[in-house]
């Protein structure tokens, strides 16, 4: 099992955090992925109203031969986009694990300022240590 | 309320009055029977019988735990509570110190009081802090202190050291508030329980940092002279 990165959007669609697992996919400038996380809030609006589904929540997996992403978005707005090999099992459930841990160690730490980037060592290290050992 | 009563409702409301529960509308407004169940409701301060805490054994909730999610939340609470009215960090470790003194000073009555008839006085500083890893810490986070050790260099300073502290647990500090250490709140715990048993000291939490253990605590315990004066008297 292979995740290649992690981001977190907040609900305006500003990136709050960006953090690479594996090498396989290109680094961005740090602008570069703001104008990312923007796009991808911008598509994702669009897929849930243009959706023929009624009550779509919009744009959930993106395929391509190189990589898989799958975007959850919290009942609050939250996105968290997950970067993974294409035929990644069972990516819903990392998916819930990683909220979980978001919130635990971002929403339940003081000194963390809602939407704004997060910079939280202890939801780091537990990120590193949820993902690393499944490689 | 009104197809409540009506005679072809499905729906009886209850009332102490028979001719109501029959369903046959009477002149009694049905508003009237739902008063006295209003009055034995239980609230956050009264419990449905009418017993506030204060009636209650003080042994009854020995066994019984808390959510640490919810105490996360409080404490993260309190911590921004006590930071919007200081200046600096060690500011902020006193007030988080001084919240948690008050608790420290309950919590040795509490704890004398539940040793029953096994309970002592501690004279003898080993004593105490023996009492503070085993008993207080197993009261307050179901686990003994990780280790206790007395200074090289100063006769009058002993450290207990936690590996990972519970409050802490879902805090990640500020990279420029790096010399804060929330446990200041659990020191301020100690050094009441320190104080109440005439044992007169400053705690206070230093963070150290360790591989192995990186939200790693010492609470740094420096007794007053009259203290070591006393201990060298029964020595």
């Amino acid at each position: 099992m292979v995740i290649l990165s992690i981001l977190i959007l907040n609900k305006a669609g500003g990136l709050i955090y960006q953090r690479d697992f594996n090498e396989g996919l290109n680094k961005l400038s740090s602008n570069d992925y703001l104008v990312l996380a923007g796009t991808f809030h911008g598509v994702h609006a669009i897929t849930s109203r243009i959706s023929p589904v009624p009550g779509s929540g919009g744009l959930e997996v993106l395929e391509s031969d190189q990589f898989r992403v799958q975007c959850f978005q919290t009942l609050t707005g939250t996105k968290f986009l997950i970067f993974a090999e294409p035929h990644q099992p069972n990516i819903d459930v990392i998916c819930r694990r990683v909220y979980e841990l978001y919130a635990d160690y971002v929403m339940k730490n003081p000194f963390y300022q809602i939407e704004m980037p997060i910079r939280c060592e202890q939801f780091d290290r537990q990120l590193v240590a949820y993902i690393k050992p499944k490689q | 309320m009104s197809n409540l009563n009506a005679p072809n409702s499905p729906f009886v409301p209850f009332s102490p009055n028979p001719s109501i529960q029959s369903g046959v509308p009477t002149a009694t407004p049905p508003l009237s029977a739902s008063k006295p169940a209003q009055l034995g409701s239980s609230n956050l301060r009264y419990a449905s019988s009418r017993k506030s805490i204060y009636d209650r054994h003080l042994n009854r909730t020995q066994r019984s735990e808390l959510s640490k999610a919810s105490f996360a939340f409080l404490f993260g609470e309190m911590i921004q509570y006590a930071q919007k009215q200081v200046s600096g960090i060690q500011d902020l470790e006193k007030k988080l110190n001084i919240q948690g003194y008050a608790i420290g000073q309950r919590l040795l009555e509490l704890l004398l009081y539940r040793e029953g008839r096994s309970a002592k006085r501690e004279t003898r500083v080993l004593g105490i802090l023996q009492f503070i890893a085993q008993t207080l810490y197993r009261h307050l986070f179901g686990k003994p202190a990780d280790g206790l050790e007395k200074s090289r260099e100063h006769e009058d300073e002993y450290m207990l050291i936690d590996h990972d502290p519970v409050v802490n647990s879902h805090i990640s500090v500020p990279k420029e508030m790096s010399q804060l250490n929330c446990a200041a709140f659990v020191a301020g715990i100690i050094e009441a329980v320190l104080d109440g048993s005439l044992f007169p000291c400053r705690v206070t939490a230093h963070s150290v940092f360790s591989e192995q253990f990186p939200s790693k605590t010492v609470f740094l315990i420096k007794f007053e002279e009259s203290v070591l004066e006393r201990e060298a008297v029964l020595q």
